[in-house]
């Protein structure tokens, strides 16, 4: 059931309002003020915290110290110039960067062709290949992360960024699998049997007829990924060991180390750890709630 | 909708060949870095180890009997377990009041429910590191906000050590994490509200059913599969929670293990102690909290289908 609500999730809003207009004037009363005024302190909780981290990140350590509410006056940006350089944040972000994008493309790559099989093709061990792939949906990373310790050990790759985007990509096979599988699913046969008697191929259809169809999936798969693995701590902690290999993660724990006494740089740190998630969200607010949402109300 | 596509959808019949292509490099990938540690682990816990990977034999299950008699875990584990717990139990009271709460107000609004959805997720999207640090230092005795706002309000008892006092420290952790994941099921249990046909709630209050009764009788129960399923994905959060308590407590859960928890256990165990041993006792002790995990979810699955069947 989950599979397939999940697929037709694009297409329609689990959110959308059915609210008739009716109940709400009705409503207008003490209670509804009373009601927004705990719905607007809550979300004062939610972003207070993350505004005052921005605000901070602009202010100098003497004036946090002075006074710790959050008020720029003269705001500066050297905070994040020493973050950026001093602290070597601009590398660790290049890490990150690279290790989440290398691992989602990977993951990506990987399980298009296997979750078009899986779906739209029969051949023997069929549904066994589709229950070993699902049962990575179950198992705990940290059963898995001392063996992984040891392989990576064995390949010489502790240390380097390729054992964090195998890993990932790996890791990542049997969500992007089972998301796609259930999109493919629904396609309509139409499609590939009129581009077969077009003369096209396997590898072309799966090309060009039905990978561009499932775009919006890919998008949902793609943005999932990203977040576990952009901010995923204890890999890179076990795996990395020089400096210069460290994700953001890894970096900013050092940093806190060094630095605790500069809290305007601490601010800056954390700002930077955290922007390319927000840009992420702004970009993909709807396939993010949508995504979450998936498979229920239906 | 969905099986009437499916329907349409006459699966095809394809070459070995081009079956392999397609399938080969998923597999390979997953086979190799994911299933294979993954079963090794579970053979790992039953063998000794001298230094590393050097097998020096079989040992049945000594090294889970080793968990349960000798020092420090005797003391450590017991200890880290009912702090998972403590964290699943005040996770799982507050997303299911305040979250509920919150979700069945989203609800009744507008253009609005937008907005608030929003600003309620956004915690979600911040790596529990950067939360767990941000927190330290707005709850920092000396310089922090939250401290200076209590002594401005004329509240100096509560201006307290939060996260240095081990009779605050958990508490705090546990509404941390709360405020990072509310957004989860505030999202999800309106969108369950949403699949609730309008007709039913009418109906009732036609039939003469109060707000809280309605609530009661028609709306909790429709929501029971969503909150037994975000019940069981807190679970499964909670029993291996690292992050958030790295950043407030460091490897060791500081204060004086306050916030040790099993994962930050095993990871003392398999990269800080050292011992020759540490890769059988600490494979022992990441099998043990697997098993746990394994039985709580299939025994919350159970407990929710017989909720589900006593309700239809």
């Amino acid at each position: 059931m989950t599979s397939t609500a999940l697929a037709s999730a694009p297409a329609t809003p689990a959110t959308g309002g059915a609210t008739p207009p009716r109940r709400r004037r009705r409503r207008w009363s003490a209670e509804k003020v009373v009601v927004m005024t705990v719905l607007w302190l809550y979300a004062a909780i939610c972003v207070a915290p993350l505004i005052t981290m921005v605000l901070n990140s602009f202010r100098t350590h003497l004036q946090i110290a002075s006074d710790p509410w959050p008020f720029p006056t003269d705001p500066t940006v050297e905070n994040y110039v020493s973050a950026w350089t001093e602290a070597s944040f601009g590398r660790y972000a290049l890490n990150s960067i690279l290790i989440t994008v290398g691992s989602v493309a990977i993951s990506t790559a990987v399980s298009l062709p296997a979750a078009y099989a899986i779906a739209r093709w029969r051949f023997p061990g069929r549904g066994a290949l589709e229950g070993l792939f699902m049962s990575g949906l179950l198992i705990p990373f940290m059963l898995a992360i001392l063996p992984m310790f040891y392989l990576m050990d064995a390949l010489r790759l502790i240390d380097s960024p390729l054992s964090l985007i195998l890993i990932y990509s790996a890791n990542g096979v049997p969500f992007t699998i089972f998301v796609l599988v259930s999109f493919f699913r629904q396609l309509p046969a139409e499609l590939e049997e009129a581009a077969f008697l077009d003369g096209g191929g396997h590898f072309t259809v799966f090309l060009r007829v039905m990978m561009p169809l499932v775009r919006p999936a890919i998008a949902t798969v793609v943005v999932f990924r990203f977040v576990p693995i952009w901010n995923d701590f204890l890999m890179p902690l076990v795996m990395l060991r020089n400096r210069e290999n460290y994700t953001l993660g890894v970096g900013l724990t050092t940093f806190f180390g060094e630095y605790q006494n500069d809290w305007a740089s601490l601010f800056a740190g954390l700002v930077i750890a955290t922007v390319p998630l927000l840009v992420l969200f702004v970009f993909a607010t709807r396939q993010i709630i949508q995504g979450l949402t998936a498979g229920i109300g239906k | 909708m969905a099986r009437t596509a499916r329907k349409a959808s006459s699966v095809q019949r394809a070459p070995a060949t081009a079956v392999l292509l397609f399938i080969l490099p998923a597999f390979a990938l997953f086979a190799v870095v994911l299933l294979y540690p993954m079963v090794s682990a579970l053979g790992y816990s039953l063998f000794e180890w001298r230094g590393g990977t050097n097998l020096a034999g079989f040992n049945w299950f000594d090294n889970f009997v080793v968990l349960f008699t000798e020092q420090p875990f005797v003391e450590q584990m017991p200890r880290a377990f009912l702090h998972n717990l403590a964290i699943f139990a005040g996770t799982l009271v507050l997303q299911n009041s305040i979250g509920l709460f919150l979700a069945v107000q989203l609800h009744r609004l507008g253009r609005m429910r937008r907005v608030f959805q929003v600003l309620y997720t956004t915690p979600y999207l911040v790596s529990p590191l950067v939360v767990g640090y941000l927190w330290t230092l707005l709850l920092s005795p000396t310089f922090g906000p939250v401290n200076a706002g209590l002594q401005a309000a004329g509240l100096d008892s509560l201006a307290l050590s939060w996260l240095g006092d081990p009779t605050t420290a958990l508490p705090v952790l546990i509404l941390v994490s709360v405020w990072q994941w509310i957004g989860f099921p505030v999202l999800l249990y309106g969108a369950a509200l949403g699949g609730i046909p309008p007709e039913l709630d009418d109906a009732a209050s036609v039939d003469g059913a109060t707000g809280w009764s309605r609530f009661r009788r028609i709306t909790l129960p429709l929501l029971t599969p969503v909150i037994g399923t975000v019940s069981i994905l807190t679970f499964i959060g909670a029993m291996e929670t690292f992050t958030l308590p790295y950043a407030f407590g460091g490897a060791t859960g500081s204060p004086a293990g306050a916030t040790d928890v099993l994962s930050l256990l095993f990871f003392r165990v398999s990269f800080q102690s050292g011992a020759s041993n540490a890769l059988g006792v600490s494979s022992a002790l990441a099998t043990l909290l697997f098993l746990f995990i394994l039985g709580g979810a299939l025994l919350g699955r159970r407990l929710l289908r017989a909720q589900e069947e006593r309700l239809s």
